[in-house]
């Protein structure tokens, strides 16, 4: 009995310091708020906020998804080919997996290879199951684990500002959504442009 | 202090039932065929989280305070039955079950606890018992106990918790009270063969039906089904509450 209060009491101390941020200069509907620990394809771990900062868009996979996923990424990629080079300097992407029991580092390196992604603007990442359920929450995608291993999941790319409030969202893939990728631009602008 | 009174007070285990281990037929199948789902032994709050028991975890944890919790985790109509941030009022009762609270608020308050909120298989399992039967699902009589209760006016004013009789295994109110959270809401009603080019259009339009729906006659449960997958994280609504559970570890029986 004593044992298990003191758990519960160590508990809620380091879930209130981790569980859910509390970034007061944020704006309201951040989802950098939301406090989760992301696993890289190189292993290291960083806060939802890692690329705080930068216009991002961010999205749900897995690596061993047989058709969405592969699609999903070189959408994005065309998106990134249509860019001005300044703007694509700015641009990064996120894609956490669903699957963090079998998406190891190693497995998300292999993807990343196999599209032949550019890591210094792109994560691959993992996230602990409580963590990935709370990402998927705050970008409306739902998903679900099938009998045979693989998911089914929502295939959503999220376009989040510099200060992670999310400016749109498209469903269209293989192609491209113009309003989509014409809100990456407008993020780009100067501050001055943009209120 | 008070993050420390709070967990003492609030004992993970305490007030919680042992539910399972077995398998069940799930209105929602995990695949195409009516296979049964295991569901290892948990444990559940043997009654949905109460006012009280909320307004303790928001003294503890101030940011989940209404006046303070981010719009990212809330809508606008979190809490909006208690008096103040900070006190239920007159018109609300201590031990009525808490309701207006997202996805998110509940998961904090199970997490605080060193728990989290029943998984839907978990929830169902446990809800298909009756008094004296784990799966109680095949008696007309008790299927129209439940819809009775849908067939009730929502105006009226929420019961408090623990009011009528637990069911096997000692919980109470898994129906006739509220709609309750589940941690993987937003796993419900997606297409089984999503992972086709052209799935992700049609699930983001017309998500009802996507999973097949099994147990038609279980209309109760699926409507809590088409309910959850209709929800937001951040939604809260008047009849929506939770309760927690937890994995049963060594020892703690």
């Amino acid at each position: 009995m004593k044992t298990r209060c003191l758990y519960a009491t160590v508990f809620v101390l380091t879930m209130s310091i981790g569980a859910f941020g509390n970034a007061s200069e944020l704006p309201q509907t951040s989802i950098y708020h939301l406090d989760v620990r992301l696993t890289d394809q190189h292993g290291t771990t960083h806060s939802l906020d890692t690329y705080r900062g930068h216009p991002i868009i961010i999205s749900m996979f897995y690596a061993t998804c047989p058709n969405v996923c592969p699609v999903l990424i070189s959408t994005i990629q065309r998106m990134e080919r249509k860019l001005p080079a300044d703007e694509l300097a700015k641009l990064r992407v996120i894609l956490v997996s669903v699957d963090p029991e079998n998406d190891t580092p190693e497995i998300l390196g292999q993807v990343a290879a196999r599209h032949r992604i550019d890591l210094d603007r792109w994560k691959l990442a993992r996230a602990i199951p409580q963590d990935v359920r709370k990402i998927a929450a705050v970008l409306g995608v739902k998903y679900r684990k099938l009998p045979d291993g693989g998911f089914s999941h929502t295939s959503v790319l999220t376009l989040i500002d510099t200060e992670g409030v999310v400016r749109a969202h498209s469903a269209k893939i293989p192609g491209i959504d113009d309003s989509f990728f014409q809100a990456i631009s407008g993020i780009m602008m100067p501050a001055s442009d943009q209120k | 202090m008070l993050l420390a009174a709070f967990a003492a007070a609030d004992d993970l285990t305490d007030g919680m039932a042992t539910v399972g281990p077995g398998e069940f037929h799930s209105v929602i199948p995990e695949g195409k065929e009516d296979a049964a789902i295991e569901v290892p032994v948990f444990q559940l709050d043997q009654r949905p989280v109460t006012n009280v028991e909320f307004l303790d975890f928001i003294k503890a944890h101030p940011r989940w305070q209404r006046s303070n919790a981010v719009q990212l985790f809330v809508d606008t109509s979190y809490l909006s039955h208690w008096a103040t941030a900070i006190e239920l009022g007159p018109d609300v009762d201590a031990e009525q079950p808490v309701i207006n609270v997202s996805w998110f608020a509940a998961t904090a308050y199970c997490e605080a606890l060193g728990a989290r909120l029943p998984r839907w298989y978990e929830w169902e399992f446990a809800a298909a018992a009756d008094r004296t039967h784990a799966d109680a699902r095949d008696d007309p009589l008790w299927r129209q106990q439940i819809l009775n209760w849908y067939a009730t006016p929502g105006s009226k004013s929420l019961s408090l918790v623990g009011q009528r009789a637990a069911n096997f295994y000692g919980v109470y109110d898994l129906h006739g009270l509220v709609w309750e959270w589940v941690d993987d809401f937003n796993a419900l009603l997606v297409a089984d063969d999503n992972r086709e080019q052209g799935g992700a259009d049609k699930i983001k339009f017309c998500g009802a039906g996507a999973i097949s729906m099994e147990r038609k006659e279980d209309y109760a449960v699926l409507m809590r089904v088409a309910l959850l997958s209709s929800l937001e994280a951040a939604y809260t609504t008047q009849n929506l509450g939770f309760r927690c559970a937890a994995d049963l570890s060594e020892g703690s029986l």
